[in-house]
């Protein structure tokens, strides 16, 4: 493995708060020289980075590769190097596989073609329940010990209390965080949007906030009840910001995330019946992103991740209703941040590699997170300043449901290195290429 | 080859007060053409219609038959249990083999919201939206407009309640929309568990109980009520539902003046509405059905490209309506 120097990019660190122009040195997987005219030994791989960002790689804990069971819309390699592709260095895997991530055997699975797709990382996140039905507990234990690192049933929402008093009770042996999808079910039951004027206009069964929010309080009062740590996955609402405000205020150990999309668009993307602005938690208002924007600037909102969704075109090619949810976000993840919160002045640069890179890794205890000397050497270097227009169908991954398709945006991910090894350079993965040429004709 | 009214009718939300003001004006002179002994004329002569319809509908798919009928289009009736879409076809699927055909329109009926425009987003041939899930119904908002205006005439200012499940209607919906572009004052009345929560936001009066809606109004629309909204818990009985907001003579009677009586059809007697006031003197509930058939000729002849200003000429049996766009 070469060494590589990256040079002269602003370095972005708020692990040791760095925000200066700088050198990064890499050997052997690990950094090891951070500061100004750094000499790299002639052998290594210099990368110019002038005028681009150098940070600790972007970590998604929030996305669903598909594999095992629909390898025909994403698979563990396509969805990390699609991940590479968008500047991040790892992933979580969330559970709702076909068969459910519910077992070592299955975490083995997921820990095995990661390493045999040599991009991102790729961590996998275990089911709450056995077959993600509510019911019985899965082994936390036995899958910690294959890879797991958190566990979910998500998709669905823990809708027993008990059994999410439990898994939180449970889940303490591992020092792990239990993630809820937050959704009331007997509320949102047929429902496809955010409820309110646009689904009474276009006559689609709507999603009341509240739906999201009764999950919201009762986790974050069984967290209190039981010491457990309660992750929220995708946050909507602005009710639920302050409840976990609430939350956090009490010392109540609940963290939580917010998607890009609920960060930049509202319902008003579904009229005209656009399944690629459909997913669940749906599209909210103006109002409700402004408090999410607000919530993740003061760090009441801890994170920032994809629930990277993708589907086959046919599947939301199709009445609103009967669409899936969900959209790819993990290509333009950065550069809708960027576009939507740094441009506007509600988040630094800073705050940025904070919310995708440093928070991640410290909440779920993963490697990476910072470019402190001797730290493993997954690096992100992104154009803060790159234009681009979205184009769906050049994306890395198999999805194509973007509501971002055509857009234009602005932040673009050049250089993705994970434990020293260049994974994706401006354009192009560095590895599968011959692949990725082999299924674009 | 559009006309004033663009390619489609995908529901009233999207026309301009014009717009609907042109077809209820366009469908004047069509209605005469049904009371002929001779109920045809060939303003359509060669265009092929197919009646697409994915859920049950007797008298909007009788209705859009006999207009397209007088207007001598070939049509073709699909109803989803005899077509491909029972194997499993979908949507998209059957548009363009429907297309492939060189069909020239499509009427559509589907239960789901979107549904119209998701066809006519694929297609070229124009559609006519025939209800779209719980979204619209433009030509039923029509039907009832039309009726409206035969009574009222210019309906600015007059006072429409629209009585029972606007949450799930689509006939709710392009009535307001309809009625408010013409300057009519809407309001709805019904349990608040079967309107929209956002109602508020809709620009409509709202009345709890159903005495109040009697006293402001000059007529009532009263939707039927489904049955599948009694065992999906939103209210709990028929009995309850008649007892508290049906439109029964006794409440009528106490009004402070005449109420016109409509309703889309098919009605439940005795439950949204008595019998007696269904076959009152104030109803227009047939008339309404009759208003349908030539509201439907005037879109079907209008996206078709036809002038507004033929159609009294199309109807004496030139055919130059159709035949002047070319």
């Amino acid at each position: 493995m070469k060494p590589i120097l990256l040079s002269g990019g602003t370095l972005i660190d708020p692990t040791q708060d760095l925000n200066e122009v700088g050198d990064v040195f890499i050997t052997d997987g690990k950094i090891v020289g951070v500061g100004r005219s750094i000499e790299g030994p002639e052998e290594a791989d210099v990368i110019d980075c002038a005028g681009l960002m150098v940070s600790p790689g972007f970590i998604d804990v929030h996305c669903h590769l598909r594999e095992p069971g629909r390898e025909d819309v994403e698979t563990i390699a396509t969805g990390a190097r699609a991940a590479a592709a968008g500047g991040f260095t790892a992933v979580c895997a969330m559970p709702n596989t076909d068969p459910v991530t519910d077992n070592q055997a299955a975490v083995g699975f997921i820990v095995r073609q990661a390493q045999r797709a040599q991009s991102a990382r790729v961590y996998p996140i275990g089911a709450i329940s056995v077959g993600q039905e509510g019911k019985a507990l899965a082994e936390f234990g036995e899958m910690v010990g294959a890879g797991a690192v958190a566990v979910s049933d998500d998709g669905k929402p823990v809708a027993s209390a008990q059994l999410m008093r439990t898994a939180l009770e449970y889940a303490r042996t591992f020092k792990i965080p239990v993630i809820d999808h937050c959704e009331e079910p007997t509320l949102s039951a047929g429902g496809s949007m955010n409820e309110g004027i646009v689904s009474a206009q276009l006559g689609l069964k709507g999603i009341p906030a509240e739906a999201e929010e009764i999950m919201v309080i009762r986790d974050i009062l069984l967290a209190r009840l039981t010491g457990g740590h309660v992750h929220l996955a995708h946050m909507s609402t602005k009710g639920s910001v302050e409840l976990i405000r609430w939350g956090k205020d009490r010392g109540i150990r609940v963290t939580a995330e917010v998607c890009p999309h609920h960060l930049s668009l509202t319902e008003e993307s579904v009229r005209g019946y656009n399944t690629n602005a459909k997913m669940n938690p749906p599209l909210r208002t103006a109002k409700d992103v402004e408090a999410l924007r607000d919530g993740v600037k003061d760090g009441t909102i801890d994170l920032i991740a994809t629930d990277h969704a993708p589907h086959h075109y046919d599947e939301k090619e199709r009445e609103f209703a009967d669409a899936p949810n969900g959209i790819v976000g993990l290509e333009t993840a950065l550069a809708v941040i960027v576009t939507n919160l740094v441009e506007t002045g509600h988040l630094t640069f800073s705050d940025l590699v904070d919310r995708m890179a440093c928070t991640p890794a410290r909440i779920f205890n993963l490697q990476g997170g910072s470019l402190k000397r001797g730290a493993v050497a997954d690096v992100t270097v992104f154009d803060p300043k790159s234009r681009w227009k979205v184009d769906a169908s050049q994306f890395v991954s198999k999805g194509r449901n973007s509501p971002y398709d055509g857009m234009p945006l602005v932040g673009r991910a050049t250089c993705t290195i994970v434990a020293g090894s260049v994974v994706f350079r401006s354009g192009i993965p560095a590895r599968g290429r011959e692949k990725m040429n082999r299924t674009r004709g | 080859m559009t006309g004033t009214l663009g390619k489609d009718l995908l529901g009233l939300e999207s026309l301009t007060g014009d717009q609907i003001r042109l077809i209820l004006d366009t469908a004047e002179p069509f209605k005469e053409i049904s009371e002929r002994a001779i109920k045809k004329v060939p303003a359509l002569r060669g265009s092929t219609i197919v009646n697409l319809f994915f859920e049950n509908s007797t008298r909007t798919r009788i209705s859009f038959e006999f207009a397209e009928k007088r207007l001598s289009a070939d049509t073709v009736n699909v109803s989803v249990a005899g077509s491909s879409v029972s194997k499993g076809e979908t949507l998209v699927d059957t548009a363009r083999n429907l297309e492939a055909m060189r069909i020239d329109m499509v009427v559509i009926r589907h239960s789901a919201s979107g549904a119209a425009q998701f066809l006519a987003e694929r297609i070229q041939s124009n559609v006519i939206n025939a209800g779209d899930g719980t979204h619209e119904h433009p030509t039923q908002g029509l039907l009832d407009i039309l009726t409206l205006r035969d009574r009222f005439g210019d309906l600015k200012g007059r006072r429409v309640c629209i009585c029972g499940d606007i949450l799930h209607s689509r006939v709710a919906r392009s009535n307001i929309w309809g009625l408010t572009k013409l300057g009519a004052e809407v309001a709805v009345c019904g349990p608040r568990s079967l309107l929209p929560n956002a109602i508020d936001e809709f620009g409509v009066r709202i009345f709890d109980r159903v005495e109040e809606a009697i006293e402001w109004a000059e007529a009532l629309n009263v939707l039927r009520l489904q049955f599948e909204r009694m065992t999906a818990g939103y209210i709990p009985s028929a009995r309850e539902y008649n007892r508290v907001f049906g439109i029964t003579r006794e409440r009528l009677d106490r009004a402070p003046r005449d109420i016109l009586i409509l309703h889309p059809g098919p009605m439940n007697r005795g439950v949204e509405i008595d019998s007696d006031v269904a076959d009152g003197p104030h109803s227009v509930i047939l008339e309404q059905v009759t208003n349908g058939v030539a509201v439907r000729m005037a879109v079907l002849y209008l996206l078709a490209g036809g002038k507004p200003e033929l159609a009294e000429a199309a109807k004496g049996g030139s055919g130059r309506g159709r035949e002047d766009r070319e």
